[in-house]
């Protein structure tokens, strides 16, 4: 089985040509420096290994601190078969499944491929790309994959909410924990909340809740869950952005409290 | 009433050029009012496809300054009339002539979709019990008016010309309503990764975009079947399963 040819003459438009008259560039050039502004600062913050929690507080960028030291941390120290030659970081162990989750989302994939690889820069304008392979070959048909990070990422919530539940427990002068809320008690609950709305709207999400199903009637469950999940679907965007927005500030917010520089101030 | 300088592709398949009409506009008028103004006092032979001026039948599609849209259902109000407004045929198909396309190509790759195929009947007179739960879904895409607007926007098609790889948009949309359907029985996964092509969509969402009806194509459409083809195609784990259960 083929698709019918068609024999077009005029020529596809150069690259950035188009008769558009409004400010096509402006969301994928604001795309473009959103991004990049997260991936320098993500990166940096990922191998200062340092100033990466403070008491009850644990940057997001770090957990789960798998290898480290402090009362966070599942296995004190640094890995002795670490290379030597290798800068050494907690972060480095665990980045790969948020990144790879985002690196593969669907709504990410779409914005970076405009913005980025200007494939297309923005809607009926000119590419500079003759040939085009899509998702068909490797690497991108490795994007498929998105559903294995939603798996990982889904377990990174639960560890991210045990964080926020740690975060409301100070150590007190008797020497035992006591409830209590900090700025950076909200900063890191307010984190969960905001990769739990972009999380659980994702579309591979979608799919297996329920997206699979032909006929929703026989299993009203799944039927919810599917509501649920497409609710949060529509703003997947805003979850998007939110959610890297959030998750970037509050690792600086306890990189800056660690350092000094801010003092988390508790409400009770 | 305002004078406005319209640039409109005029020629065929092979050749053609803008030239330029200036026409009067007054309150209340579309585009497709413009083109037919300009038709009836500067140039008669101008072609122009039209049908409902209610944005229902499809007919009008053209790109207006640059973007896919129906032309009676784009407002004068809404564009810069300070320079000249650009209106050409849609670049994803070949023109006949002037502002008409030629887009039978989209009916005969229709074609190669498989129908509609449903179980047998549930009750003894052949009819079937459904519920509105079931097809809910589905019905947004009964919304499409094969303006083929989607088609024109999407650059698998406009830009790289994969006509013979890639069914585009609107049929990934109709593919999307046999598949979900609660009573039908086909499978067209295996047609959607090869023959159809999804594998080429990189999700610009440019058809949903575009769509007069409002047809969320991308989120509901496209990624729901990219999936199904994942389930079928690329996930290990169900690949496993489906060995081990035989199914």
């Amino acid at each position: 089985m083929s698709l019918p040819s068609v024999d077009i003459r005029r020529q596809p438009r150069r690259m950035g040509e188009t008769a558009r008259r409004d400010a096509w560039w402006l969301k994928p050039g604001l795309t473009f420096l959103g991004f990049s502004a997260f991936i320098v600062y993500s990166t940096w913050a990922a191998f200062q290994n340092a100033d990466y929690q403070l008491g009850n507080y644990l940057s997001p960028f770090y957990s789960p601190l798998i290898f480290g030291d402090g009362p966070h941390a599942w296995i004190e120290g640094q890995p002795e078969w670490w290379p030597a030659l290798l800068p050494f970081s907690p972060a480095l162990f665990i980045l790969w499944a948020p990144g790879g989750f985002r690196f593969t989302c669907y709504y990410y994939r779409g914005a970076y491929y405009k913005s980025f690889w200007a494939d297309p820069p923005s809607c009926a304008v000119g590419e500079w790309r003759k040939k085009f392979l899509g998702e068909n070959s490797i690497p991108l048909i490795l994007q498929n994959l998105h559903r294995y990070f939603l798996y990982v990422a889904l377990l990174f919530l639960l560890i991210l909410a045990h964080d926020a539940w740690k975060a409301m427990w100070f150590m007190g002068d008797d020497g035992v924990e006591h409830f209590g809320v900090g700025i950076g008690t909200i900063v890191l609950s307010m984190n969960v909340v905001m990769l739990s709305g972009y999380t659980l709207g994702c579309h591979s999400l979608r799919h297996l809740v329920g997206g699979v199903l032909d006929a929703f009637s026989k299993s009203p469950a799944r039927k919810k869950a599917y509501d649920c999940v497409s609710c949060l679907n529509r703003g997947h965007q805003r979850w998007a952005w939110g959610s890297l927005f959030w998750v970037g500030f509050t690792d600086l917010y306890v990189r800056l409290c660690a350092q000094g520089t801010w003092t988390d101030w508790r409400l009770f | 009433m305002a004078s406005v300088t319209f640039r409109i592709w005029r020629g065929d398949g092979e050749t053609g050029e803008f030239v330029e009409y200036s026409t009067d506009i007054t309150e209340g008028m579309v585009v497709l009012d413009a083109v037919h103004q300009v038709q009836a006092e500067s140039a008669n032979d101008l072609a122009v496809r039209w049908n409902c001026k209610a944005g229902k039948c499809g007919s009008c599609s053209a790109e207006v300054n640059g973007v896919p849209r129906l032309m009676c259902m784009t407002r004068m109000t809404d564009l810069p009339t300070d320079v000249p407004v650009t209106i050409e045929p849609m670049q994803a198909f070949p023109t006949l002539k002037d502002l008409v396309p030629d887009v039978s190509w989209n009916y005969e790759a229709k074609k190669q979709i498989k129908p509609f195929k449903p179980r047998t009947p549930d009750n003894e007179d052949g009819s079937w019990t459904m519920y509105q739960e079931d097809v809910d879904r589905v019905q947004e895409f009964r919304k499409c008016i094969e303006c083929f607007l989607c088609q024109d926007v999407c650059h698998v098609l406009r830009d790289h010309h994969k006509h013979e790889e890639f069914v585009g948009p609107r049929y990934f949309v109709y593919t999307a309503a046999l598949e979900m359907h609660p009573l039908d029985t086909e499978d067209r996964t295996e047609e959607l990764k090869k023959a159809f092509g999804v594998g080429y969509c990189n999700i610009t969402k440019c058809c949903t975009v575009v769509c007069p009806e409002g047809i969320t194509i991308t989120d509901n459409a496209i990624i729901p079947l990219k999936e199904r083809v994942a389930d079928t195609f690329y996930d290990p784990i169900q690949w496993l399963i489906r060995k081990a259960t035989g199914k």
